[in-house]
């Protein structure tokens, strides 16, 4: 007996090290933070019981977590502004989580079915239908947002966050594509003025472009890479230009080949490394390391960059300039919104719409502007003088009237199509017209299975 | 009286054998159990996700969303309907097909060079196997940028005379810089193994043939290359699995593995169904026919090289 006394013992110690063990991966970390956390602050975690204390909310102190990429600025700003966001509400804590961005979607979607969601989470604007259809957002509540509010401020590109009559995401600043181009090169190539219309830009680049004794490039007049601007330059710069379309009302269709247009504004984004030879893949690396090491002298690139060409090419000389412009104008834009998870409840919810209301603000736009460099996305904060008179900043504003955002229902797969499609022609010397039309027909496809998709919901 | 005896004997008998039992049943107990730690970690970690997986690729789900319906074998003909797959299939089984061969004899190439020279070997054998521990994103990206259309590679080419090549620019040639990166990668692995298994090959064999007129081709075919076939097997299995399951490179040398997805693999396409279009039931499927693949490739393997052989 004794014995066999002594064996369970050890048989009880491995049980309860393997339990251990079992405890201290997967979900069960998270409940040790929380744990942590809500021993700072006494009543933190909600419980049911909350939804009456919710209603006396000077005295209930909540916590909820900020989710965003990392992006240095970003972060640091995010930061600060939780500081001045928590004096104005000391009852509300504000942590901030930050993944790459490469990794982004890919923790979201491991993190989320484990539980550890955030209260306010920073999206890309062309993540918001995957983000939507799979029911992990809740729509803007009306109370906080009021949909007529935000079509009366904001510029009519955050229509792209805009789904089934609801908004499900607000953002703080936006972006635009605009020309950049390097005045050094410009000087050097004669020319005074930045290009301002379709043939000014061909003409512009052709003079630009430098080449060696072997036909190797020494300077690209525009650098050409289609998987990175370029192709939200097509749909929403050269094809409205050219006078197409780009999505039928309800979205459900692609109408590129409904017009000439789009095979015009195609045919016309190809030359330039097909017909004019002025610029390709692959060189200097990519566009923006060619930009900025001065071997590129036209990028067509987004306001975003301007905080990187400060940083790490704080010596190139360069200027600004909308986009060129064909039948009428037009300009890509994007943004990166804040939106609310659909568990989130109670009083972690009003702590979140706060938050958001917050990070919404004019103060907070213009904090913006100064610290990231992004737009502000209010009509109002951004065609203040002081940015419209900034010699970088305000060519990208002036085209905030006139910009589009595409609806995507997929971005890396619909832009993965748009490479492929430049690269039948590029490599594979298929004719234009045919890996247009079959790049018409792909992506949609793509958008015949997403809404099959949510019409099965 | 005899009746009692014994049966008392048995009676001690089968006490001390139960005793005795008993104390190699709590030494034995005590080591599977010690055993079973790793075990329990294998099955929480490994065996479980994989059968999850096997479950996930039935049904439709977007992570995200808590419903993940049944949809019995649609993921399996979406893939195969799926150009993308269908390519990264064919891709991959051009890594596997090119990389064993070149990295096994690359590196038993070097590895038979080494075992010759005295002098220097060391070096020679810490040069080789430099690559097998660099990083590989750092090693892609340097390859990227020599061989880039204006790299310096290019540069080389064009003071030959001779016109400058795209190389991961181009759907032809992209996949072998690929390939050639890999194997130039594990080389210095390969090597070391192969030059542990010639040193286990005793001397004398070589010196019996040597004496009988066996030139030094034959002595390679003869004696080597058979009496290597346990390295070369081990060699190939973990070779073979390491190209089926080939992602960094992919992911830090192409832009989304491409162009035209000439060099976009499996386990990339995988990762781009799981993560970037949040597809799991898809990519679970993938993950599927892949672990179906190297269960297949490795049993043949085994089957067709995992011959005795003795002198």
């Amino acid at each position: 007996m004794n014995r066999i006394f002594n064996v369970t013992k050890p048989l009880t110690l491995l049980a309860a090290a393997s339990l251990l063990l079992a405890a201290c991966g997967g979900n069960n970390s998270d409940k040790t933070d929380k744990s942590t956390s809500s021993a700072a602050t006494p009543a933190a975690t909600t419980s049911p019981t909350n939804t009456t204390a919710a209603s006396s909310d000077s005295q209930e102190k909540v916590t909820i977590e900020y989710w965003q990429y990392e992006y240095p600025s970003k972060v640091a700003l995010i930061n600060e502004l939780i500081k001045q966001f928590e004096e104005q509400n000391p009852n509300i804590t504000v942590k901030q989580t930050n993944f790459p961005y490469d990794q982004y979607n890919e923790k979201v979607a491991t993190l989320v079915p484990a539980g550890k969601g955030p209260d306010v989470i920073n999206l890309y604007y062309g993540w918001l239908p995957k983000y939507v259809s799979s029911g992990f957002l809740q729509p803007l509540p009306e109370s906080g947002f009021p949909k007529a509010d935000i079509e009366n401020k904001y510029y009519p590109l955050v229509n792209a966050s805009k789904i089934d009559g609801s908004y499900w995401a607000i953002p703080t600043a936006v972006r635009t594509l605009a020309v950049f181009y390097n005045k050094d090169l410009f000087t050097k190539a004669n020319i005074a003025e930045p290009p301002q219309t379709w043939e000014e830009l061909v003409e512009d680049s052709i003079r630009l472009t430098e080449k060696d004794s072997k036909d190797q490039f020494v300077v690209e007049g525009l650098a050409w890479e289609p998987g990175a601007q370029l192709h939200h330059w097509y749909r929403d710069g050269l094809l409205p230009q050219a006078g197409g379309q780009d999505l039928s009302e309800d979205r459900r269709k692609i109408l590129w080949a409904d017009t000439p247009a789009g095979l015009e504004a195609f045919q016309y984004l190809i030359d330039f490394a097909v017909k004019h030879k002025v610029g390709t893949t692959g060189v200097f690396t990519d566009d923006v390391t060619a930009f900025k090491t001065g071997h590129a002298a036209i990028n067509i690139d987004g306001s975003f960059r301007l905080g990187s060409l400060a940083t790490d090419a704080p010596d190139l000389n360069y200027g600004i300039a909308p986009l060129p412009s064909y039948k009428s104008k037009s300009a890509p834009s994007s943004y990166w919104a804040n939106a609310i998870p659909a568990g989130v409840t109670g009083a972690k919810l009003d702590a979140s719409i706060k938050f958001l209301q917050f990070l919404t603000s004019k103060e907070v736009q213009e904090q913006w502007v100064d610290k990231v460099g992004e737009l502000p996305a209010q009509k109002e904060v951004a065609t203040q003088d002081e940015y419209l008179n900034d010699e970088k900043l305000g060519p990208f504003i002036r085209q905030l009237d006139y910009s589009k955002a595409h609806f995507f229902i997929d971005e890396t797969g619909e832009r993965t199509l748009f490479v492929d499609a430049v690269n039948e022609v590029l490599l594979n010397k298929v004719p234009v017209e045919k890996a247009f039309t079959d790049l018409v027909a792909k992506t949609q496809k793509l958008y015949d299975d997403y809404w099959a998709k949510v019409d099965k919901k | 009286m005899v009746t009692t005896t014994t049966r008392r004997r048995a009676a001690e008998g089968s006490k001390s054998l139960s005793l005795r039992l008993n104390y190699r049943t709590q030494r034995y107990l005590f080591i599977y159990l010690m055993l079973s730690i790793p075990l329990l970690y294998f099955l929480l970690t490994r065996l479980f996700p994989i059968l999850y997986s096997f479950n996930i690729s039935f049904r439709e789900w977007d992570i995200l969303s808590p419903e993940k319906p049944f949809v019995g074998l649609d993921n399996y003909y979406g893939l195969f309907e799926d150009e993308a797959f269908r390519k990264s299939l064919k891709n991959t089984f051009f890594y596997v097909v090119v990389g064993i061969p070149g990295q096994l004899a690359v590196g038993l190439f070097a590895a038979l060079l080494l075992q010759n020279v005295k002098l220097l070997r060391g070096f020679f054998r810490t040069i080789y196997f430099i690559p097998y521990i660099t990083s590989i994103v750092a090693v892609s990206w340097v390859f990227r940028w020599l061989l880039m259309p204006n790299g310096w590679i290019n540069g080389q080419i064009l003071n030959l005379g001779l016109p400058a090549q795209p190389f991961l620019q181009s759907p032809d040639q992209a996949p072998y810089v690929i390939a050639l990166s890999m194997i130039w990668q594990s080389v210095g692995f390969q090597m070391l193994i192969f030059l542990t298994g010639l040193e286990g090959i005793p001397k004398m064999y070589h010196e019996a043939a040597h004496i009988d007129g066996a030139n030094a081709w034959d002595r390679f075919r003869f004696i080597t290359l058979p009496l290597l076939n346990p390295i070369i097997l081990f060699s190939a299995v973990i070779a073979g699995i390491s190209y089926l399951q080939s992602f960094a490179h992919i992911v830090s040398m192409t832009q989304d593995g491409g162009p035209l997805n000439s060099t976009r693999t499996l386990v990339y396409h995988i990762y781009k169904l799981a993560f970037k279009n949040f597809d799991m039931g898809s990519a679970s499927a993938a993950t599927v026919i892949l672990f179906v693949i190297i269960l297949a490739f490795t049993l043949l393997q085994l089957k067709l090289l995992n011959r005795k052989i003795d002198y």
